[in-house]
């Protein structure tokens, strides 16, 4: 299609159907079954609610700055780091990726004219939309103060409004659940013709294995957050040693859950490395096949693993080895992952652009997230520090340096298909270098704090740990910056942002076989399926043509010949 | 041009008749892909409904294992009767279904029609006994954990209608009458579709009566066989023998609570359904006026361990376990287990319905039958799920 010279028919006629102006009106989107149009209200969403949270981390820096309480007591402490930790991690996190990025991105990455059940897709919009209502009015009303992990038995006792915020978890469950349902049903039915397994981007290896562990592991949380209810509401006494319950029952079931849902943070995140290290380095992937199965490997190791969130809680010894030895295993996929990526970078021609300066500060970032937890995956140095700020700091290496910056990376590289406006590469890098510097000025310091003893979740703290503090605040400061900075330059982009070319980086996946920002039927004709790494056949034309092909992509697959023997 | 063509012929293929069936999406290719997507769907639902029990499953293993004994003495408080009743009922609703299946495959549309009616029957049966089992516990303070009472407390014995069951059955009863006024209405105009849909509603709305009839008449049955409750408790003694024991075990749990001792003697005598039912008030202010005496809770319960001596050695006595922590923990699990599947049957009696609603509109045939078989799929592990609950809770001891 890109092939068809431009003339202006064809762009009015773009213009025209594109998803975005097609029909107007407040209730063409409230209502809207098209998967581009929830992917951004999604998008609209969790940033919103990032934005929310991120505001609450930079009061609790604000507050950490000196040894002494200053503008807030303990009990508003608690709340606050509460809500931030419940905030980021079931309104932001989780349907960050797989969500906003997910549903823009799975039904064109096959070609097809949306999701397997839309329906549901809005449906699930909308569970989102409530949960968050829920979860919200519950916090703000009277504030939660028993950390995002509800642990029992302070959360059956604690006056705060645990069956509210809970309720809220539960119905954000099933908004994750269906989302993955979803796409599980729509990668094994609706793959175009010529598209085996081994011929689907990566990005959607990784939705497909994050959509498992959310089929899987999000029940569980559903069961066990309705316990917790109960618990409180009819003391049904399962987690109460009052009555012969257990606390620790509570732990198993809320970290079968919480622990593969760690995956389901980050495993999107490395499929959209996956797919910029590629495009960016206009080179093949390195190891495609390895970078698929590790993802499964991930989604299949992350059940078995949960206990190494309870070496402390109390378990018999052989099974806390049992957990740190399968702990241990995990970091195999994740280690085959960062090597492809680099050597997928080796002989390249490395574009540093801002989602390519994203993705390797994710690389930077995750492999330092992903090296510190095995000090804690190890039982002996776990004992020493466990809950101090070195956990902190590690799941924020994974979780920010990680899921966040991928996210940011995906959204600056798929910024132009869905509005079809490019941005400002200058500014969009400054906010990656602010992001970067503000990032690791704020965490690193908290290793070296939690390494000599600082316990997490307290608002006071010894003097001798002000330094450090100080210094990770000010990182917290410009880190916020940066992220300004990075909103700044998309929404400048939406006023002042030149047109986006179909395919301003010279990628090889459909999506940018359709114009920029994709039509809502997303294709006329069925799109040519090829290899999604092969850059050969493009060559850069101009700013406003961006990447065309020089010849038709080579089919070589047909769409009547069965699937290639695997070797 | 040829791809606008294509574009209009994709984007409004539901509307535009070109001969394929009404309800194929548009994002789909054909109506097998549409069916195969749909049916996978369904079956990824079912994975997430089982790993959504799986945790009260877990629950359970962990303390039956921990407190085996509490399973032992709390499951003979539930009536294998009715379960194996409701069991049965289940099943033959799978059958119905799967018949209804068949019978939209093969375009029966009455056949259809008269399957889902059924089903939705079947399943009403299922909760007007489930009220029945419910509420005789509710009296009997047979609760979660956080609000069990002893069974060695006096005056407990009861058999009969509850007055929770009247609360439960408000709905259903509102339910008849609101249904009956719309078959009438549909009848008298004469609008089919319509008495078909309100036709097999009423019925289903009458199931849960004919289904809280049944299990009134087992429970009394199973009264007038074993005596009462605190009859199955002697039972656990080992001592299976004449009703004489119980009476003097009621004697000992009484301590010296005259009237009460009296009230038992008489019990006794007289045929025991007919003496509660003609005293419910004496019961709930006795069992008042017990729960407000700490002291004589004590006593109670000093002569219930006296009543519990004859227990094996090496296990907990029937006082250790008939507490909170002990069977009520055992109840806790068993609402939590059975609440939430009775709240899955009302989930299959809310999309039966719908299923019904499309029947009498005709829109089901050997194309398009994909939602008759999602919710069978559905229906069926509701049922599997039951077939699972009912000897874990009821037949093990």
């Amino acid at each position: 299609m890109s092939a068809v010279p431009a003339d202006s028919a064809r762009a009015q006629q773009e213009e025209r159907e594109n998803f975005l102006v097609f029909s107007k009106g407040f209730l063409s989107w409230a209502l809207t079954l098209d998967h581009k149009r929830i992917g951004l209200m999604y998008l609209i969403g969790v940033m919103s609610a990032f934005f929310l949270a991120g505001i609450l981390a930079l009061l609790i820096r604000l507050e950490l700055m000196t040894p002494t309480n200053t503008y807030m007591n303990n009990q508003t402490y608690n709340q606050i780091f509460t809500l931030h930790g419940a905030i980021m991690v079931f309104l932001f996190i989780i349907p960050s990726v797989p969500a906003a990025l997910g549903n823009f991105l799975v039904p064109i990455m096959l070609g097809a004219k949306d999701v397997a059940f839309p329906r549901l897709n809005l449906c699930s919009f909308y569970l989102w939309v409530s949960g968050a209502i829920f979860f919200l009015a519950a916090m703000f009303y009277t504030g939660l103060d028993t950390g995002w992990t509800f642990y029992t038995p302070y959360s059956t006792t604690t006056q705060g409004p645990v069956v509210a915020a809970t309720l809220g978890v539960f119905i954000l469950g099933f908004s994750s659940i269906f989302t993955g349902l979803n796409f599980i049903v729509t990668i094994n039915t609706m793959r175009p013709p010529g598209m085996s397994w081994f011929k689907m981007p990566l990005f959607l290896w990784a939705t497909y294995a994050t959509s498992i562990i959310q089929v899987l592991a999000t029940p569980v949380l559903g069961i066990t957050v309705l316990l917790l209810a109960a618990e409180r509401l009819m003391h049904i006494g399962i987690f109460d040693p009052e009555y012969n319950g257990d606390p620790v029952t509570y732990q198993h079931f809320f970290w079968f859950y919480s622990h593969p849902a760690v995956y389901i943070m980050i495993l999107p995140g490395m499929g959209i490395i996956s797919e910029l290290m590629s495009v960016h380095s206009h080179k093949s992937i390195f190891g495609y096949r390895f970078i698929a199965y590790s993802s499964i490997a991930i989604a299949l190791f992350g059940f078995l693993v949960w206990g190494h969130h309870m070496f402390t809680s109390g378990m018999a010894d052989v099974t806390t080895i049992i957990f740190s030895a399968l702990t241990f295993t995990v970091s195999i996929p994740s280690a085959i992952k960062v090597f492809n990526w680099l050597a997928t970078m080796y002989k390249g021609t490395v574009q540093l652009n801002t989602p390519m300066l994203y993705a390797l500060s994710f690389i930077f970032l995750f492999t330092i997230g992903g090296l510190t937890g095995l000090w804690l995956g190890a039982l002996s140095t776990d004992r020493v520090l466990h809950d101090t700020y070195f956990v902190v700091a590690h799941f924020h290496y994974v979780m920010v340096g990680g899921t966040l910056v991928g996210f940011l990376g995906g959204v600056f590289h798929w910024w132009p298909k869905m509005t079809g406006k490019m941005f400002s590469e200058l500014w969009g890098k400054v906010s990656c270098a602010l992001v970067f510097i503000g990032f690791n000025l704020t965490f690193l310091p908290q290793f070296v704090l939690g390494s000599r003893g600082m316990p997490r979740r307290y608002a006071q703290y010894v003097p001798e740990f002000q330094e450090l503090h100080v210094i990770s605040s000010i990182g917290a400061f410009i880190l916020g910056i940066g992220l300004f900075v990075a909103l700044g330059v998309v929404i400048h982009s939406l006023m002042r942002g030149r047109k986006a070319p179909p395919n301003p980086w010279g990628g090889a996946t459909l999506e940018w076989q359709c114009s920029s920002p994709p039509p809502y039927y997303n294709f006329a004709t069925p799109p040519r399926v090829n290899d999604p790494y092969d850059y050969t056949p493009l060559e850069y034309r101009d700013a406003e043509r961006g990447w065309e092909y020089v010849h038709p992509p080579t089919t070589d697959t047909p769409a009547t010949e069965p699937e290639p023997a695997r070797t | 041009m040829s791809a606008e063509a294509a574009i209009h012929g994709e984007a409004h293929g539901h509307d535009d008749g070109h001969g394929h069936s009404p309800f194929l999406a548009h994002h789909f290719d054909d109506a097998e892909q549409q069916y195969d997507s749909g049916k996978l769907g369904m079956w990824l639902f079912l994975v997430t409904e089982v790993l959504f029990f799986s945790g009260m499953f877990c629950a359970y293993a962990l303390y039956r294992s921990l407190h085996p004994e509490v399973w032992t003495f709390a499951s003979q408080f539930l009536n294998e009767t009715l379960g194996a009743f409701n069991t049965g009922v289940l099943l033959f609703s799978s059958l119905t279904m799967a018949w209804g299946v068949r019978c939209a495959q093969l375009r029966q549309h009455k056949g259809l029609v008269i399957c889902l009616a059924m089903t939705l029957g079947c399943a009403a049966i299922f909760l007007g006994v489930k009220a029945i089992e419910y509420t005789h516990k509710w009296d009997l303070g047979l609760l979660p954990a956080g609000s069990y009472e002893s069974q060695y407390l006096p005056g407990m014995h009861h058999s009969g209608p509850s007055s929770w069951l009247y609360v439960l059955s408000a709905i259903p009863a509102l339910c008849v009458v609101g249904f009956g006024i719309w078959y009438g209405l549909s009848l008298a105009k004469g609008d089919k579709q319509k008495s078909e849909v309100a036709g097999p509603l009423l019925v289903t709305a009458l199931c849960y009566f004919v289904g809280v009839g049944i299990g009134l008449a087992f429970e009394s049955a199973e009264a007038g066989e074993h005596g009462d409750v605190a009859h199955a408790v002697a039972h656990t003694d080992g001592e299976h023998t004449v009703d004489g024991h119980a009476g003097d075990a009621h004697a000992a749990a009484a301590g010296g609570d005259e009237h009460a001792t009296e009230e038992h003697g008489e019990e006794h005598v007289e045929e025991p359904v007919a003496d509660v039912a003609a005293s419910p008030a004496f019961q709930s202010e006795e069992l008042n006026k017990l729960l407000a005496s700490p002291g004589e809770t004590t006593m109670v319960a000093s002569a219930a361990e006296e009543a519990a001596q004859v227990a094996k050695p090496g296990e907990a006595t029937e006082a250790e376990v008939d507490q909170r922590g002990g069977a009520g923990l055992f109840f806790s699990i068993y609402y939590c287990m059975t609440g939430v599947h009775a709240i899955h049957i009302l989930g299959g009696m809310i999309v039966l319905t719908w299923l019904l609603v499309r029947a009498t509109k005709n829109h089901f045939n050997e194309e398009y039958f994909g939602p008759v078989d999602y919710v069978g799929l559905y229906w069926h592990i509701v049922d599997l799920i039951w077939i699972y609950l009912f000897p874990l809770l009821y037949l093990i001891k």
